[in-house]
């Protein structure tokens, strides 16, 4: 990008309008993240700049509030089952997909993806109307099925991926040496293909914690998760201790994009060796 | 295994059926294994997600609710031709159901559903239903439509009895009609609905509307972005990376908490503004299309960026070179050897943003006004709201086609395995 010393005079503001330009777009995308972090220390009930005083009582305010903790436990649960649930089945889909070529391949991605595909909101409204017929809106059951579904296409495409350079011969090997399918899993293929693993089992997690409309149809005043409690309060007042809540939750993000981007540093690494 | 005739290893396979067989078995057994891991899955998203998907979009095109409350209705009435009044006998039979219905409350539905078709239906049913038993239990024949009008004058009117006739189902295009602002008239032509009711052809335009503009703008701003990450020598480039990804991991619903506390009345924005004196009364920034776009682009950005990058990124810096050596102007070099190349990656973000805003509902309904709410915000409001589930699947399929034409566009041009994350 640096600029030629025999650049015209054209090509100079050209080069410093760009540089602008690109600085302006990285502000707005930006700026919104780290503007409302501050604010959820302001000591006064106010979204504006400078702050009178700073103070943790957004802060004490979430972790003394019986909603906010009831919305934090079940953001929980359900994170965590649902991701088991999607990453169990997602591996073992990505490993039978990559095993062998059948008719209705294509078709059966299809369905596969197609949770990322379809409109969050006919998603929900189907779940909430097919649910309540089998008993199961306003659970968490409910909630951890609906979640665990629109978190496995992510599973099967981040294990797929690392199964691209698979090398079957080990699995071959494995077996010649007298171990059993479920040895030669456990020791053999789970740990080559657990970076692909681990980062869908991520993304089907923050699927899970980020996911707002599937909530807010399944989800009774008992199941809310917490951004279906974010939705409330978003929507009666909009209240500081939001802010403090997504200060939290913009610093968890940070925390599972770091952690996705070791492990991806860490397959190359290991892809880097093999080849 | 198709071996030609003469060659050795086929002369070997015929003379060891045996091994050819064992063969077979072997790829057979890895075939129904590959089956086996895949199933679970399958079986899985077959029931949390197809079914429910599948069961309410059969909402849009069922008609129960008159034929469950009053079946025998429905039986007589299949003998008349909609020309008129329907025969006495069957109004006979209608009276005595209605008796039944309102005794064991179950006329509930029914009369939501046949208001959908000619409003007043329902306080004019409701009314009727509380009079049925003394006043139309056991009427003669040629006295029944004078006893009816006698309750209401409006059963004087055939439109009243003509959508009974209309509402029998079990299968109807009305909620299909209605989402597209269109119903049918005593002759079973297709006419508009009364503008007061006709709103969903606009939602629809105004969805299509916003996913373009949307799309288009961010477009605009991620091609700058996406051709300096890919320009920058990669330690830099990997450090902006980062600056596009965080703002991707970070939740819709905090981005959009974001905008409402930078865009609001009492906002970040106006405040600064006005102690600049850059204005004086607070802009109207929120609840709006401007707020729209500014957090549905906002949003949707990453989306348009990475994959425009990441063909980009595999462009040879030396074809640009050659073209201006060539003679080429810059600009002309970029347009005529540059932008071309990196087509796929622009169609594939240009689709995918496009696709996902058709869906959006949490920020428009948080940032929006009400003429900024797209189809979801509707389904939505008649899932929950109007209860009017027929209406609401049949939305529901109007956005899954449009969806589906798209992403079938999609995986043509890019093909849905390239769907790549992080």
């Amino acid at each position: 990008m640096a600029l030629p010393i025999y650049a015209s005079p054209v090509q100079r503001v050209w080069h410093y309008f760009f540089i602008v330009l690109c600085t302006a777009i990285f502000l707005y995308l930006l700026v919104p993240i780290f503007v409302i972090m501050p604010l959820s220390f302001n000591s006064e009930p106010y979204f504006s700049y400078p702050m009178e005083g700073y103070s943790l009582r957004w802060y004490e305010e979430f972790f003394t509030s019986d909603q906010w903790l009831l919305g934090l436990k079940n953001s929980i649960i359900v994170g965590i089952f649902a991701t088991l649930v999607a990453t169990t089945l997602g591996t073992l889909a990505a490993l039978g997909l990559n095993r062998a070529d059948f008719r209705g391949k294509t078709a059966m991605m299809a369905i596969l993806i197609s949770p990322i595909i379809i409109p969050i909101v006919i998603t929900a409204a189907g779940m909430f109307y097919f649910y309540a017929s089998i008993g199961l809106s306003s659970t968490l059951t409910g909630l951890v099925l609906a979640h665990a579904a629109l978190g496995v296409p992510f599973v099967v495409i981040t294990v797929s991926a690392t199964l691209v350079g698979f090398d079957h011969n080990l699995v071959r090997a494995g077996a010649s040496l007298g171990a059993n399918p479920f040895r030669v899993f456990f020791k053999v293929t789970l740990p080559m293909i657990l970076p692909g693993v681990v980062s869908g089992a991520l993304f089907a997690f923050i699927t899970s914690w980020d996911e707002l409309v599937v909530a807010i149809f399944l989800a009774g005043a008992e199941e809310h998760t917490l951004p279906r409690r974010m939705w409330s309060g978003i929507r009666e007042l909009l209240s500081p201790t939001i802010t403090a809540v997504a200060t939290m939750l913009i610093l968890f993000s940070i925390l599972l994009m770091v952690t996705m981007e070791l492990l991806r540093r860490r397959t190359e690494r290991l892809r880097g060796i093999r080849n | 295994m198709t071996a030609t005739a003469d060659s050795p290893e086929s002369a070997f396979l015929a003379g060891n059926n045996t091994l050819k067989s064992r063969l077979r078995r072997a790829e057979r057994m890895r075939k129904v294994w590959a089956l086996a891991l895949i199933a679970p899955m399958f079986v899985f998203l077959m029931v949390s997600f197809v079914i429910p998907i599948a069961s309410l979009l059969k909402l849009s095109v069922e008609d129960l609710e008159v034929s469950e409350a009053l079946p025998l209705t429905v039986e007589a009435f299949k003998a008349w031709d909609g020309e008129g009044f329907p025969p006495p006998e069957a109004m006979q039979v209608f009276a005595q159901e209605l008796v039944v219905a309102e005794e064991n409350k179950t006329l509930g539905s029914a009369t939501r559903r046949l208001n959908y078709s000619l409003s007043g239906f329902k306080s004019m049913l409701k009314k009727t239903g509380r009079k049925a038993e003394d006043d139309l239990a056991g009427v003669p024949a040629d006295q029944i439509l004078d006893a009816f009008i006698a309750i209401d004058k409006d059963w004087g009117d055939p439109a009243y009895w003509r959508a009974i006739k209309d509402a029998v189902g079990p299968l109807s295009d009305f909620y299909a009609l209605w989402a597209l602002d269109r119903q049918r008239d005593a002759d079973g032509d297709i006419v508009m609905r009364p503008s007061t009711q006709s709103i969903y052809v606009d939602v629809l335009l105004r969805t299509l509307e916003i996913s373009v503009a949307v799309t288009l703008i961010c477009f605009v701003l991620g091609l700058p972005i996406a051709y300096l990450l890919a320009t920058l020598p990669t330690s830099r480039s990997n450090l902006l990376l980062i600056l596009v990804l965080l703002p991707f991991w970070t939740s819709l619903l905090v981005r959009t908490t974001a905008w409402i506390v930078l865009l609001q009345n009492e906002g970040l924005i106006n405040d600064t503004g006005i102690w600049l004196g850059l204005w004086n009364e607070p802009l109207e920034l929120i609840r709006n299309r401007f707020g729209v776009y500014v957090a549905m682009v906002h949003i949707l950005l990453p989306f348009m960026i990475l994959p425009i990058f990441s063909v980009m990124k595999g462009i040879n810096p030396w074809h640009m070179r050659a073209a201006e050596s060539l003679g080429a102007h810059r600009w002309k070099a970029f347009l005529k050897v540059y932008l071309p190349q990196c087509l796929p990656g622009i169609g594939a973000g240009t689709l995918l943003v496009f696709i996902l805003s058709l869906g959006y509902y949490i920020t428009p309904a948080l940032v929006g006004g009400p003429q900024d709410q797209m189809i979801s915000f509707w389904i939505v409001e008649n899932m929950s709201s109007t209860l009017n589930w027929g209406l609401a699947a049949a939305l529901s399929m109007i956005l899954l086609l449009l969806t589906l034409v798209f992403f079938f566009i999609y995986n043509r041009f890019v093909g849905f395995d390239k769907l790549r994350l992080g």
